[in-house]
């Protein structure tokens, strides 16, 4: 293919410009988010800054500031980025593997110095912008073709069937819907969505044998709590007792009887929802569900009115990530689907999740500060 | 601009299929919104209602562990109570104690607290949320834990408490039999999803039949349903299932033979093995010296751990089936009877000893310098002479040797539930080559018959080898006589089948006149061994296996008296018998590491043990645990 595009430089634009360009109204609401994540932390702990509250304090006010780095640079970086930040990522998750047959068990971290990293966090952020890019550069017509389909099938299923291994069933799931979500917005025909439906489900018995014991038993126990009163099961039904008793106006700050007694698993990281619904009610748990959907709503709009393709698919995969988050860790608290480990983003605790949220943002922030910048076909690295 | 047109193409799928996605996506949130109305809102009440009778907590219980007795029903392992001391630190902040520190210190002033102890309870308070009791002391004595109940209006946040720990009653001499427990590892824990690893006080099997037979002895895991307060403390038990306690396990090991073989071995480093010929019961199986098994139970402490790790003598192992030993003459039965059963030399036929056999270029030594003169089969091992066996050897052929020697039992685990325990080995000319890429020489084959060169066994190998000989049937080794919870009755005294291994009667007349000759008739290798008493005896054969090899440069100076080497460099001594003589019962074998000659260290040891043994006759006396029918090998899997 030549190059059809007439690419004008725009003009150069400065810091400041882009600062004043973000988008305030979603920065204000993750501040927001974060907050109601600081006071759950802090009751979690019997109203205590330690030994969460303050922490997550300290990684949100790093977060942010990663936000901030990652929307004034370019997108044309982004994109020279993508591929090169993909195979990085790659060679991580494989790394951990290696290091995880040494180590024995579910190893799912790098100890690079002072810094643990969990490449499948990075994954995360990687695999949208390596999707994003390869399918910026292809026409509606193109994208249908099967030949044009295997890289992107590759991209997204060699580091879910990594993660799968570790074994992390909540990150690959996030992957997997995560990828695929992509793939359906780049605009793929109808008939291999259908197809590929049809083929999950047949592929679901199969899946069966590759899950690890306690996965199943996860499963199993979701379709059946009884199965196990004393795990999961037991979990899941306290944490439904729990948010039950909030009732409408929820039971005050500090008083959840449920939760502070200490019925609920891990409830300052992902049963963190279910105390916020039994201290604040269906108005706490609804308004924070509402405010995720405010900044999906904003998400939606900047991936809309952005110019480039590359651009538009980054930020819809941001937002999908966090909708998968969000949607999957209320599910879980409240017996909808099954237990698997993800977290409540930006109000559970935990550095990681924070950081891989807070750069989706920052990318989503970039995309509505460079939505008028045209990108071209081919940017740099591997092309 | 020009903006491409298969870009606005491109932008209308995009956007289309994005408003698809959030219809799609709103259409899940809507699923959490009429969740949490259904939660909140319609079942509000029942669940308001369930939330206040939600004062109740599930604890695990740790079952009761099965004991471990021996065939009497001595104890050898058993339970007993542990007064301990907890600490719950948020107890202590509520009564006005501001850190664990300061609460140690309280309890320091009534019970003696090690620094070792202080600090390991700081770690543990620190790693765990405040509400999570600390174990700070524990195997109080009555006194101790007496004064604390005393004192505990002035001790804030203590909590006294009476747990079960493993006990080990009887001590070192069957510390590779029963094993002991310990702490569960995180590879164990990881192995095993039984909610009893997860629990801190829980104790698996570490080593010997603790180990082997853990998953029998464990139990099943019990649950306590408890009422707590608003802030959390226990306030009563609704509910309580004990879950089920262990099975037992009775030992075909007699305690007090165990006992009296191992007072055979003081200061010395070795095994020994006492099987019941007829049942194939392990009545003995001793390796020296032992360790106290009860060091294990709250963690062993580092000096006793360096002191027995770096102890030559090697407490540890257990040497009765993991010491792979060369059997030196105590083979020289298994070639005598192989060469019988295989027709090739009549047991009448005499061969000449001179005191060496020469083989192309090389010269075989007798261990007599002067030579035997003129040796049939039964003075050949009678006097344990080297040149006839070589001699018979040479005939036989490695591969028939060996065809013998496994039919006797050696070369392969016996397969007791016990961890560790090796194969020995058998040289045939195929392994040799499949090892070394080399083949067999026939000299090999010569220093196989006297059970030198590549020939491994173990001390129990070489008791049921004895056991096999001794009455012609596979005796099958066994250590377990029964488990359940309910196995102290007497059992029925019903012998065990037991298979023929088909050899000539006559044959074994023959190896058993040599091994009488050997141990009853003057001149034999072991006259100082008879065993002496009313219709007892028996009948056996010494071994003193080589640890080095003897130069040629030696041989011309002189070799060194074994006194003279090094303990390590040093023969071991091998003793294996069978008694009575005519009417076999025990077959038993001695091996002493480093201990010189056969006819020295292990003869006389040997013939204590049969003494007591043929003394007290544990295979006659009434023993506890039905019988159980399977053989040793199908024991203590899982």
């Amino acid at each position: 293919m030549t190059e059809a595009y007439n690419v004008t430089t725009p003009p150069r634009r400065g810091l400041l410009n882009k600062i004043a360009d973000l988008n305030w109204g979603l920065l204000f609401l993750i501040c927001m988010i974060a907050t109601v994540g600081f006071g759950m932390l802090y009751s979690v702990a019997d109203g205590s800054w330690d030994p969460w509250a303050s922490r997550q304090i300290v990684r949100f006010a790093l977060g942010l500031a990663v936000l901030l780095v990652v929307a004034v640079i370019d997108l044309r970086v982004w994109m020279s980025l993508a591929y090169p930040a993909y195979i990085l990522s790659l060679l991580l998750l494989i790394a951990v593997e290696v290091a995880g047959e040494i180590g024995m068990g579910a190893q799912r971290w790098l100890v690079l110095g002072p810094v643990n990293l969990q490449p499948s966090e990075l994954m995360k952020i990687a695999l949208v912008l390596a999707l994003a890019r390869y399918f910026h550069g292809l026409t509606v017509d193109e994208v249908s073709r099967p030949f044009r389909l295997i890289p992107p099938l590759l991209m997204i299923l060699i580091p879910v069937s990594l993660v799968i291994r570790q074994p992390d069933l909540g990150t690959s799931l996030l992957l997997l819907a995560g990828g695929f979500g992509i793939v359906f917005l780049a605009g793929i025909n109808w008939w291999y969505i259908i197809g590929s439906i049809a083929v999950g489900v047949a592929a679901i018995p199969i899946g069966w044998q590759f899950l690890a014991d306690y996965q199943k038993n996860r499963v199993l126990t979701f379709l059946n709590p009884e199965r196990d009163p004393l795990g999961a099961g037991y979990h899941i039904l306290q944490s439904k007792i729990a948010i039950g008793a909030g009732g409408v106006f929820g039971q005050g700050f500090l008083q959840g009887t449920q939760s502070h007694l200490n019925f609920l698993p891990e409830k300052q990281t992902d049963f963190i929802f279910t105390m916020l619904a039994e201290e604040f009610g269906l108005a706490g748990a609804a308004g924070l569900i509402s405010l995720y959907i405010a900044i999906l709503a904003i998400g939606v709009l900047t991936a809309m009115s952005a110019r480039a393709q590359f651009g538009r698919l980054v930020a819809m995969g941001v937002c999908i990530t966090l909708f998968l988050y969000v949607f999957i860790n209320a599910a879980m608290v409240m017996g909808l689907v099954p237990v698997v480990g993800v977290p409540m983003p930006l109000v559970s605790y935990g550095g990681t999740s924070m950081m891989t949220i807070m750069f989706g943002f920052g990318l989503l922030m970039s995309v509505h500060v460079h939505r008028d910048v045209d990108v071209p076909r081919r940017t740099g690295a591997f092309w | 601009m020009a903006r491409d047109v298969r870009d606005t193409a491109r932008q209308a799928v995009f956007t289309r299929r994005a408003a698809i996605a959030s219809i799609g996506a709103m259409g899940l949130f809507g699923t959490v919104f009429w969740r949490l109305y259904g939660l909140q809102v319609q079942q509000a009440e029942e669940f308001g209602i369930l939330a206040e009778e939600n004062r109740v907590n599930v604890r695990l219980l740790v079952p009761q562990r099965g004991r471990i007795l021996d065939r009497f029903g001595v104890e050898l392992a058993a339970n007993r109570q542990n007064f301990r001391v907890l600490l719950v630190p948020e107890d202590a902040r509520n009564e006005g104690i501001s850190n664990v520190d300061e609460a140690l210190n309280l309890l320091a002033q009534i019970v003696d607290l090690s620094d070792y102890r202080r600090r390991r309870a700081m770690r543990e308070a620190a790693r765990n949320r405040p509400f999570v009791p600390i174990t700070v002391k524990e195997n109080l004595d009555w006194e101790e834990f007496a004064r604390v109940n005393l004192n505990l209006p002035d001790l804030p946040g203590i909590v006294p408490d009476v747990g079960q720990n493993r006990y080990y009653p009887v001590g070192d001499h069957l510390s590779h039999i029963v094993g002991h427990v310990g702490r569960v590892t995180e590879q164990e824990q990881l192995r095993d999803n039984d909610p009893l690893m997860r629990l801190p006080d829980f104790r698996i099997g570490k080593l010997g039949v603790e180990r082997e037979l853990d998953r029998e002895l464990r139990g099943q895991v019990g649950t306590s349903q408890v009422e707590v307060n608003a802030v959390g403390r226990v306030i009563r038990e609704l509910q309580r299932n004990e879950g089920e306690p262990g099975n037992n396990a009775v030992l075909t090991i007699d305690e007090e033979l165990q006992r009296y073989t191992a007072a055979q071995f003081e200061g010395e480093s070795g095994a020994a093995a006492v099987i019941d010929v007829h049942s194939g019961d392990i009545l003995a199986l001793v390796s020296e010296p032992g360790f106290d098994p009860n060091l294990f139970t709250f963690g062993i402490s580092e000096d006793d751990w360096a002191a027995l790790r770096d102890n030559e003598l090697n407490p540890m192992a257990n040497k009765a089936i993991s010491g792979q030993y060369p059997p030196g003459s105590t083979f020289k039965m298994v070639v005598a009877l192989a060469a019988l059963e295989e027709g090739i030399i009549s047991p009448r036929e005499q061969v000449l000893c001179s005191g060496h056999i020469t083989l192309g270029d090389r010269d075989f030594h007798c261990w007599r310098r002067r030579g035997h003169g003129a040796m049939n089969m039964r003075n050949g091992i009678k006097h344990s002479c080297d040149v006839y066996f070589y001699e018979v050897a040479r005939r036989l052929g490695i591969d028939r040797i060996a065809a013998m020697a496994d039919r006797l039992g050696l070369g392969y685990e016996t397969g007791i539930p016990l961890p560790g325990e090796r194969s020995g080995l058998v040289p045939t000319a195929g392994w040799k080559i499949a090892t070394y890429g080399e083949s067999w020489q026939l000299g090999e084959t010569l220093i196989t018959g006297i059970g030198q060169g590549f020939m491994l066994t173990t001390p129990l190998q070489l008791a049921l080898m004895t056991a096999r000989l001794a009455t012609g049937n596979e005796v099958i080794p066994r250590l377990v006589r029964a488990m359940g919870t309910n196995v102290e009755g007497i059992a029925e005294a019903s012998p065990l089948p037991q298979l023929p291994l088909g050899f000539d009667p006559s044959h074994l007349a023959i190896v058993h006149e040599g091994m009488n000759a050997v141990v009853n008739e003057l001149g034999g290798t072991a006259t100082r061994s008879a065993v002496t008493g009313e219709g007892m005896s028996m009948a056996g054969k010494t071994g003193t296996a080589q640890v080095r090899n003897i130069s040629s440069a030696e041989r011309i100076t002189g070799v060194l008296d074994n006194e003279d080497l090094p303990w390590r460099l040093r023969d071991h001594a091998l003793f294996v018998g069978f008694g009575p003589v005519e009417a076999p019962k025990y077959a038993v074998a001695v091996v002493v590491e480093h201990g010189g000659s056969g006819s020295r260290a292990a003869g006389p040891r040997a013939r204590d043990i049969m003494q007591f043994a043929l003394t007290r006759d544990p295979g006659a006396m009434p023993a506890i645990g039905n019988m159980v029918q399977t053989s040793g090998n199908d024991e203590g899997q899982g």
